[in-house]
C-alpha cells in the first residue's frame, strides 16, 4: 500500500504531482455501490493503465466427430485444436533451441524518449537544465535562490526529483516557481520518461528555463538523458576534492560545473584548484563556475550563464 | 543501484523480442558491457535475478561480454586500453583523449527452447 496516501498503488511506484495534490496514479473515477442492507455509497478509485504491446494469436477450435463402432453403437465426442502463430523468423538448432540475434541498445528506449523531450524543449524554446550531484550539496538552496534573483526577468519552472517526500517541491513553491514533484519510490535516478510525464504536467511556458532536480546521487543519474541542453554538475566544499575522480561518469557527462559553499573555504582544507584540476583530467571540456548560494559570492556567474544559455 | 533499472530495461527488449510468443522459454541471454559504461557486473547479475521473476527469462542463464575499455589521446593519437577516464595518456600525458570503446551497453542475443 502507498503510504502517503493510503491507495492501493504500491509504494516504490513513481509518482508525479503539484504540492498540495493527491498523488496521481493514472486515472481517477468514482462508482457508486448499493450494499445488501440498503445502504448507498460512492468511492473514487484510480486505474493505472498498463498498455501493453504485444500480439498473440491464439486460438483454438473445438469440433465435433461422430462414430460409429463395429458394435452398432454410436456416440459423439468433442475434441480441440490449438493454432499459434508465431511471427518469429526462427533458426533452428539441432537441441530444440534457436537464437535471436537482437544487438540493441539497453538504454535505446530512454534515449529516444530523451530526444522526443529535447525536441519539445526546443520547439517552445524552452532551456532544460539537469542539475546533478550528491545528496547535500545545495541543489535545491541553488534553484530558491536562482528563482528568486531571476525574478521575473525570466520565467523558471522546476521538476523535483527525490526517492520520497514533497519537502523540495514545498520550498520551490514558497520560492515562487511552478513546481512538480517526481517521487521515485525506490528509483535511484530520473528518467526520460518521468521527465516527459512531470512536463505534460508542468507545460512550463514557451522561452522559460526548465531546471530538473535530479535524485541526489552522483552515480545513476550520469546514464540516463532526460533531453536536457545542458548538465550541470554541483559539488560543495565541504565534500572531498577528489569527487570527481571516484564518480568519473558523472563528471564526464556534465557540461558545466558548479563549486558551491565557497563562503566556507577559510574554514576547510578543501584544495579549490586541485578539485578542479581533478575534474579536468575526467572531463577535458567542463567549465566552473565557483559560488556560495548562501552568501551570495559568484552568484551573478551563475545567472549570467543561465541567461547567456537562455538566449536571452 | 541503476543496474536494476537497466535489468528491467533488458527484460523489457528481451520479451519484446520473443514477440507475443508466452510460451517460450529463455534458456540464455547475451549481453555486452563496456567496463567504462558505469555497470557493476556483480550488481547487474543480482538485478538480473530479480528482473527476470515471472518472465520467460526467469531461468535463463545471463552471458555477460565485457568490453576492454580503449581511448586514442587526441594530442598524440596513442591509443591505449583505458581502465578509466582520468588516468592520463601512457605516451604524452595529456588528458584529453577519446574513448573509442567500453562504454558498450547491449543486449546481442537470446537462446529460446521451441
Amino acid at each position: 500500500m502507498c503510504d502517503t496516501c493510503g491507495c492501493t498503488q504500491p509504494d516504490d511506484a513513481v509518482t508525479i504531482r503539484k504540492p498540495g495534490s493527491v498523488p496521481d496514479h493514472g486515472l481517477e473515477h468514482g462508482h457508486t455501490h448499493t450494499h445488501a442492507n440498503g445502504t448507498t455509497h460512492t468511492h473514487a478509485h484510480d486505474h493505472a493503465h498498463d498498455h501493453g504491446h504485444q500480439h498473440e494469436h491464439e486460438h483454438s477450435h473445438g469440433h465435433g466427430h461422430t462414430h460409429t463402432h463395429a458394435d452398432g453403437t454410436t456416440h459423439t465426442h468433442e475434441h480441440d485444436h490449438a493454432h499459434d502463430h508465431g511471427h518469429q523468423n526462427t533458426h533452428d538448432h539441432a537441441h530444440g533451441t534457436h537464437s535471436i540475434t537482437i544487438e540493441t541498445d539497453i538504454l535505446q528506449k530512454n534515449n529516444l524518449l530523451a530526444e522526443r523531450n529535447r525536441g519539445w524543449f526546443e520547439a517552445k524554446g524552452i532551456l532544460a537544465l539537469n542539475l546533478v550531484s550528491s545528496p547535500g550539496s545545495g541543489k535545491t538552496s541553488l534553484l530558491e535562490r536562482t528563482i528568486r534573483e531571476l525574478g521575473g526577468r525570466l520565467p523558471v519552472s522546476v521538476i523535483e526529483g527525490d526517492q520520497q517526500t514533497m519537502n523540495d517541491a514545498d520550498r520551490i513553491q514558497k520560492a515562487g516557481a511552478p513546481v512538480v514533484q517526481v517521487n521515485t519510490g525506490n528509483g535511484c535516478h530520473l528518467d526520460a520518461d518521468m521527465v516527459h510525464r512531470a512536463f505534460r504536467d508542468l507545460n512550463p511556458p514557451d522561452g522559460s528555463v526548465l531546471l530538473i532536480e535530479n535524485v541526489g546521487n552522483l552515480v545513476c543519474p550520469s546514464l540516463f538523458d532526460l533531453g536536457e541542453a545542458k548538465r550541470v554538475v554541483i559539488m560543495s566544499v565541504t565534500e572531498g576534492e577528489d569527487k570527481p575522480l571516484k564518480y568519473p561518469n558523472m563528471f564526464r557527462s556534465a557540461d558545466i560545473c558548479v563549486i558551491n559553499k565557497i563562503d566556507l573555504l577559510p574554514y576547510l582544507d578543501f584544495d579549490l584548484p586541485k578539485a578542479k584540476e581533478y575534474a579536468l583530467q575526467v572531463n577535458h571540456h567542463l567549465t566552473f563556475i565557483d559560488l556560495s548560494v548562501k552568501s551570495g559570492e559568484g552568484f551573478d556567474g551563475w545567472l549570467a550563464w543561465l541567461i547567456e544559455q537562455a538566449g536571452k | 543501484m541503476h543496474e536494476l533499472s537497466i535489468a528491467e530495461n533488458i527484460v523489457e527488449i528481451a520479451v519484446a523480442s520473443l514477440k507475443g510468443n508466452g510460451r517460450a522459454v529463455v534458456r540464455e541471454i547475451e549481453l555486452e558491457i563496456g567496463t567504462l559504461s558505469g555497470i557493476e557486473i556483480d550488481a547487474l547479475t543480482f538485478a538480473m535475478d530479480a528482473a527476470t521473476k515471472h518472465t520467460p527469462l526467469q531461468h535463463a542463464e545471463v552471458r555477460i561480454l565485457t568490453v576492454q575499455g580503449r581511448a586514442r589521446c587526441n594530442a598524440c593519437a596513442a591509443e591505449y586500453d583505458a581502465a578509466d577516464f582520468f588516468s592520463p595518456c601512457p605516451a604524452c600525458g595529456g588528458f584529453d583523449s577519446t574513448t573509442l570503446q567500453g562504454e558498450e551497453m547491449r543486449v546481442k542475443s537470446l537462446l529460446v527452447q521451441d
